[in-house]
C-alpha cells in the first residue's frame, strides 16, 4: 500500500467515523434539538407539567379572543388542541390557521400561559393576486401545498408538513 | 489531475475563466437586482419583505457549496499533497465566511418582522452559526503556526471535520421541528411561483460567478505573495552567505 492510498483510506475512515459519531450524538439528543412540542406530544405526557417549553401548531379557526392586550386562542395539530393565553404584542403573521410557536408553561387549569408568541412561516411563496385567484377558484387553501402549474414548470412540493 | 498541481498550468485555466465569470456575474447582477428588488411581485403573506430572500437564499447556497469545495480541496491536499487544491480552499474561506455572515444578517432582518424575533436557537439557525465559526476557525488556524505548512495541514483537517455540519444545516428543517421553514426549492420541486423563481435563480447565478471571479483574483494574490516570500527568503540566505564569507 502506497503512502497516498494509506492517507486516502485514513481520511475516508476518519470521515466515516466522524459521520457515524455525529449521527449517534444527534439521535441521542433528538429530544433536546426539537424547537417545540406538538399538542399531541403534550397529550401523550411527553412534557413535564412544571417544565417550561415551546408549543407549536396551527391557531385553531374561530378560537382567537382578544381583550385589549390579552389574547386567548387554541393551538392544534388536527389531533389534539391546547388552550393558550398570552399578554403582549402578536407578530404580524399571527392569525387563525397560521402556524405559531409559543413559549411558556402549562398552569394547573391545563392552559398554556405563553410569554412569547412567534409566527412560523411556511415554504409557500407567491404573489397576492395568485393567492387570491387560487383561493377564489377553490384550487388551494392556506397551509396546503401549492397546486400544479404555477411553480414555473417545476413540480410543486407534494407534502406540506403542517405540524413540523 | 497532477497536471493542475503545477501553479502555472492551473492559473492558465483560471485566468481564462476569469473574464467570463466576472462578465457573467456583472450581467446577472445588473438584470437580477432590479427584478429582485423592484419588479418581482410582493408575497401574499410577507409583502415586500420577501425580497430579502433573493439575498438570503443565494448566500446560504454559497455558504454550503463553498464549504464542500473547501473540504474537497483540503482532502486532495492531505491525501495527494496537491498544493493548488489547498490554495483554493484557503482562498475560499474568507468568502465563505462573508456569505455565511450575509445569510445570517439577512435572515435576522427577515425574522424580526415575520417571526417576531431576530434570533431563536433552533436547529437551522444554530447550525448555521456554527458553520460561521467553523469558517472563522479555519482562517485563524491556517495562520496560527510559525511554519505555514503545519498551519495548512491543521486547517485542512479542521475543514474535513467541519464538513459534517453542512448536511446538518441542510436537513435540520426536515429532521427536527424548527422555527425556520423547510426548503421552498429542491432540484425537482418548488413551492414558489415562476415569477419569484426567476430573480432567485438570477441572483444565485450572480453569486456563484462572483465567487469564481473573486477566487481567481485571490489565487493570483496568494501566488504572488508566495513568490515575494520566497524571494525574500533567498535574499536573506544570500546575504547571510556573503556575511559568513567575509
Amino acid at each position: 500500500m502506497t503512502r497516498k492510498s494509506r492517507r486516502l483510506y485514513f481520511v475516508l475512515l476518519g470521515l466515516l467515523g466522524l459521520g457515524a459519531g455525529t449521527a449517534l450524538v444527534l439521535t441521542a439528543f433528538q429530544d433536546n434539538i426539537v424547537f417545540f412540542r406538538s399538542p399531541t406530544e403534550i397529550a401523550e405526557g411527553k412534557v413535564q407539567p412544571t417544565q417550561r417549553f415551546r408549543i407549536g401548531g396551527l391557531v385553531e379557526e374561530g378560537s382567537v379572543v382578544k381583550q385589549g392586550e390579552n389574547v386567548s386562542f387554541a393551538v392544534t395539530d388536527m389531533k389534539h388542541t391546547v388552550k393558550v393565553t398570552y399578554t403582549g404584542i402578536l407578530p404580524d403573521l399571527f392569525r387563525e390557521g397560521q402556524g405559531i410557536v409559543a413559549e411558556g408553561q402549562i398552569n394547573t387549569a391545563g392552559v398554556f400561559v405563553a410569554n412569547e408568541v412567534l409566527a412560523k412561516h411556511d415554504e409557500n411563496y407567491m404573489p397576492r393576486e395568485v393567492a387570491d385567484a387560487l383561493k377564489k377558484s377553490g384550487h388551494w387553501q392556506e397551509g396546503e401545498p401549492l397546486p400544479k402549474g404555477i411553480t414555473g414548470g417545476i413540480a410543486p412540493v407534494s407534502t406540506a408538513p403542517a405540524d413540523q | 489531475m497532477h497536471k493542475f498541481a503545477n501553479p502555472t498550468q492551473f492559473m492558465r485555466i483560471a485566468n481564462a475563466i476569469y473574464p467570463w465569470a466576472a462578465g457573467l456575474s456583472m450581467i446577472l447582477f445588473l438584470i437580477g437586482v432590479p427584478i429582485a428588488l423592484v419588479s418581482s411581485p410582493a408575497d401574499y403573506q410577507q409583502g415586500e419583505t420577501v425580497r430579502i430572500l433573493y439575498l438570503h437564499v443565494p448566500a446560504a447556497v454559497m455558504m454550503q457549496m463553498i464549504y464542500y469545495g473547501m473540504a474537497a480541496g483540503s482532502a486532495a491536499y492531505l491525501i495527494w499533497r496537491h498544493p493548488m487544491a489547498n490554495l483554493v480552499a484557503k482562498a475560499s474561506a474568507p468568502m465563505g465566511a462573508i456569505f455565511t455572515a450575509l445569510c445570517l444578517i439577512c435572515g435576522m432582518l427577515w425574522g424580526q418582522p415575520m417571526w417576531g424575533t431576530f434570533w431563536v436557537w433552533d436547529a437551522r439557525l444554530t447550525s448555521t452559526l456554527i458553520q460561521f465559526f467553523i469558517y472563522l476557525g479555519y482562517i485563524a488556524l491556517a495562520d496560527a503556526f510559525e511554519d505555514p505548512e503545519r498551519g495548512d495541514r491543521a486547517a485542512a483537517i479542521l475543514a474535513l471535520v467541519g464538513v459534517v455540519n453542512v448536511p446538518i444545516i441542510k436537513f435540520s428543517v426536515n429532521w427536527w421541528n424548527t422555527l425556520h421553514q423547510p426548503a421552498s426549492l429542491s432540484l425537482t420541486k418548488s413551492s414558489m411561483t415562476g415569477d419569484m423563481l426567476l430573480p432567485l435563480f438570477l441572483m444565485m447565478g450572480a453569486f456563484g460567478t462572483f465567487y469564481i471571479a473573486v477566487l481567481v483574483l485571490r489565487l493570483r494574490a496568494e501566488l504572488l505573495s508566495a513568490k515575494i516570500r520566497n524571494a525574500r527568503l533567498s535574499q536573506v540566505a544570500v546575504s547571510e552567505a556573503t556575511a559568513a564569507a567575509e
